[in-house]
């Protein structure tokens, strides 16, 4: 058809409005009046690498109980404003960081920054609040012994990861430590580490940006105070072996296996050239050629892919599979030989074209609502990209070449060490 | 809003809405055809074709078309549900081209090759291996079974295991001739363009793909339920559910907007449609009297819009240690009393406010916009959709206490129980 080819417009310097609080606190917003909507997204440093090893889940646990009630509004109060007017907000921690968000109607908007400002600083720890909160938390740990998925997951973490590590361990906790952990753990957790210092909170929607600057500076301008020092985390070696670990889950009927290995952090100069190997590998189309392989041709599974988390930590690489329990063997051989593949022979030209293309051409459908544009925002922030970076991206994304997949391939996707974890039926 | 409807000459249906927020296109092919269309020994089969719908024509051999929405940029996927099968792509917009074609050459030229009919028997059978390790399919099955004994919604999408081992190719083929003609199918298209123009194309691509014969006439009717229901589903681990269902009218029904509004007081109001949305439920009544109390530690009301009478479901964790009896019991106390006392003013205010915000959420994304576009078309109508909030505005707090003295009866309801080993 003839048509003009629509100029999209990425975030950038000049539409994106970025300051920084004299208390620590960086704002990114960008105005977008498609929908009467609007989002807010951020996080502050306080996680799971702050936690000591007898109370694994406390991160996570203080922001469960600090979404129940403040000193000025308690758990129905709390509630009763936020539902009445459509709108919702949720903290969740993290290995580095504890993010929260909030969404509703434009006009709401400094309603909801009051409320975050509220839940992040003003919170009541009320007893009761923290026995709910150990009851669903502790719920979750039991569905998840049952849960093939999630303790395949968590199983792989203990065996890519060393001890001293905090991926290592779950971020949920487990049954001991969360029982263990006092309110006073939570309550001091929260005054050592929910600081305004390098605090940030983008918000995106159908509002004014002066009006918002202005609102976060009403709800959190006043607030004071920074975080102890973090302890670099300890290093995370290249797995020098292969680590095997078979847990059984009674009547299952299907079998999750994750095989990986410790990934390269975001910051890594590897990194760009991993995710781009990591789209032919296990993405591009119906997961790549992994895919093609294990489900297309050999019809093995339902879902098999690959995925690169990147992260501060280094988050970990991991190809992921549902089979039934009797293919699992068969399933792990041809993952093995697709990672000699991809090692040894270098990718096609088309094949690693048809990757970036995805990757380049996927970025208004990500840009397309506001919580797509937030969440691009916080990434941009977290790593220091530059506010021009969704503009650059293109041209990175476009100068890996097939050498560099190869490269990166035999320096990641080891197939004889990496970690495989399976939680199924007994076999 | 710019909308546009048109039907072709052989019979397909054209929705397109013009929405200029972002350089993005959504199109959807809707067909009617799913377990609604199915019986004992063909069960799932709606949903095998779809997988089928994605190994291959000529024009576009297996993973071709995949490759070439992907090299776009683009999102592409199909689902099937109780009354339709659907595959979408949303793309950049000067590429909707690529879009239709795929979409009209899959509505006539899957080839449905022996070989490739094997290799996806195994993976759809994988699908439902995963599902069967979660409690809460193995106990919805459970319950949609007992709750229709003669219509078809009483089995899942996936289909029985013996349906996935033994229908045949020929079977397979014979479905998707069936039912994938233009007379039975719904083009639905919002996005960045001129309606005009895309309507032109619309004409190019599918205009001169005959239509087909009438599908057969779905003649299945639940008769009415004559008592309370139960099934117990024993299962592996340490956490129980619950999950009471009522039979409810298909989304035509006036009723079923008064229902949404009860759903909202009673449950919460993330129920209300598709969106990108997450509104908790905490100030609902099941939450209060369920959650608050620790009877349980989640309590979720959904209902969903369908051609023929409906469940709805009202699915509850326990609380750690607590007995089911007593969630339930608990439960049904709050049922009795949305019956025996009209809810207030403000908690009707609040369900009707909520539509509102909920309804603008599900606008937002293009991929959005062209899901309701199609899918109301399914059950209804657009004008379902664009009426959906004053429709909920106009009902009254009688209204709501009669359809909880009408459906919500325990004659009406199937009540499943997970249970685990003590």
């Amino acid at each position: 058809m003839h048509r003009r080819k629509p100029v999209l417009s990425l975030p950038g310097p000049n539409d994106i409005v970025r300051q920084t609080l004299p208390n620590g606190i960086t704002l990114l917003i960008r105005e977008n009046s498609a929908s009467p909507t609007v989002v807010v997204s951020g996080y502050l440093e306080a996680g799971a690498a702050d936690v000591p090893r007898d109370k694994i889940g406390l991160a996570g646990f203080t922001a469960d109980v600090l979404e129940r009630g403040t000193h000025k509004r308690n758990f129905a109060q709390l509630y009763e404003e936020i539902e009445s007017i459509a709108a919702s907000f949720d903290l969740s921690a993290g290995t580095h960081s504890t993010s929260f968000g909030a969404k509703g109607l434009a006009e709401h908007l400094p309603l909801l920054l009051d409320i975050l400002g509220d839940v992040l600083r003003n919170p009541a720890f009320e007893k009761e609040q923290v026995e709910k909160a150990r009851a669903e938390i502790l719920t979750d740990i039991q569905e998840r012994e049952n849960d093939t998925q999630r303790m395949a997951a968590l199983t792989f973490r203990g065996l890519a990861y060393p001890e001293e590590h905090p991926l290592h361990w779950s971020q949920t906790g487990y049954f001991d430590t969360i029982q263990r952990i006092t309110r006073d753990d939570l309550v001091q957790f929260h005054s050592r580490f929910y600081t305004p210092q390098a605090m940030v909170i983008a918000v995106v929607g159908a509002v004014k940006a002066a009006v918002v600057a202005q609102a976060i500076a009403d709800a959190f301008g006043d607030w004071q105070g920074s975080r102890p020092a973090r302890p670099p985390l300890p290093p995370v070696p290249r797995l020098g072996e292969r680590r095997i670990q078979r847990l059984s889950i009674d009547d299952k009927t299907q079998s999750d296996l994750i095989l990986g290995w410790p990934g390269p952090a975001r910051l890594d100069p590897d990194f760009i050239p991993c995710f781009v190997a990591n789209t032919v590998f296990g993405v591009f189309g119906m997961y790549g050629r992994l895919g093609r392989v294990v489900r297309e041709a050999n019809g093995l599974a339902y879902y098999v892919y690959s995925s690169l988390e990147g992260g501060r930590a280094p988050g970990p690489w991991r190809i992921i599979a549902g089979v039934n329990p009797m293919n699992v063997d068969k399933t792990v051989a041809l993952i093995l030989e697709e990672l000699r593949h991809i090692r040894e022979e270098r990718v096609p030209k088309e094949e690693l074209q048809d990757s970036q293309a995805l990757l380049t051409g996927s970025l208004p459908l990500q840009l397309e609502t506001n919580g797509g544009v937030a969440h691009a925002l916080l990434n941009i922030e977290r790593y220091n990209l530059g506010l021009d970076y969704l503009q650059r991206y293109p041209e990175m994304i476009n100068a890996v070449t097939p050498q560099q997949v190869q490269e990166v391939a035999q320096r990641w996707l080891d197939p004889e060490h990496y970690a495989l974890a399976i939680a199924g039926p007994a076999v | 809003m710019n909308l546009l409807r048109t039907t072709l000459d052989n019979g397909l249906k054209v929705l397109i809405r013009e929405s200029h927020a972002a350089p993005v296109v959504s199109v959807w092919v809707w067909y009617r055809v799913g377990v609604r269309n199915e019986h004992q020994g063909i069960t799932g089969i709606s949903h095998w074709v779809e997988h089928m719908a994605f190994k291959g024509s000529a024009r576009w051999p297996e993973g071709k078309a995949d490759q070439a929405v992907a090299r776009e940029g683009g999102m592409y996927n199909g689902m099937t549900w109780n009354d339709f099968t659907t595959y979408y792509a949303t793309l950049p917009a000067h590429k909707i081209s690529l879009a239709l074609d795929i979409e009209a050459d899959r509505m006539r030229n899957i080839i449905f090759d022996p070989e490739a009919v094997e290799s996806e028997r195994t993976v759809i059978i994988s699908e439902r291996q995963g599902n069967e390790n979660s409690p809460l399919f193995l106990l919805g099955e459970e319950v949609q079974a007992v709750a229709y004994r003669v219509h078809p919604y009483g089995h899942e999408t996936v289909g029985h295991l013996c349906d996935l081992q033994t229908m045949t190719r020929d079977m397979l083929y014979n479905h998707y001739q069936t039912y994938y003609t233009p007379n039975n199918a719904v083009l639905a298209i919002a996005g960045d363009f001129n309606a005009g123009e895309i309507e032109r194309l619309s004409e190019r691509y599918f205009g001169n793909i005959p239509a087909g014969p009438d599908a057969p006439p779905v003649t299945a009717v639940e008769p009415p339920q004559r008592g309370e229901r139960r099934v117990v589903v024993e299962g592996a681990g340490q956490t129980d559910y619950l999950t009471v269902a009522y039979h409810i009218p298909e989304a035509r029904h006036e009723d079923f907007f008064a229902l949404t509004i009860l759903n909202a007081i009673l449950a919460g109001a993330s129920g209300f449609l598709v969106s990108s949305a997450n509104i908790t439920n905490h100030t609902s009544r099941l939450y209060q009297a369920l959650v608050a109390k620790e009877f349980a530690v989640d309590i979720d009301g959904s209902l969903s819009a369908t051609v023929d009478p409906g469940l709805y479901h009202l699915t509850a964790t326990a609380w750690p240690g607590r007995a089911l009896i007593d969630l339930e019991t608990a439960l049904n106390i709050e049922i009795e009393r949305l019956q025996d006392t009209p809810v207030t003013p403000a908690e009707l205010e609040k369900a009707q406010r909520q539509a509102r915000a909920l309804f603008a959420y599900a606008s937002e994304s293009t991929t959005n916009q062209a899901f309701w576009l199609g899918y109301s078309e399914i059950f209804a109508d657009y004008g379902w959709f664009l009426r959906y909030v004053d429709k909920l505005a106009a009902v009254t707090v009688e209204d709501v206490q009669r359809v909880a003295q009408t459906y919500l009866r325990p004659q009406n309801r199937t009540v499943g129980w997970y249970l685990t080993p003590k």
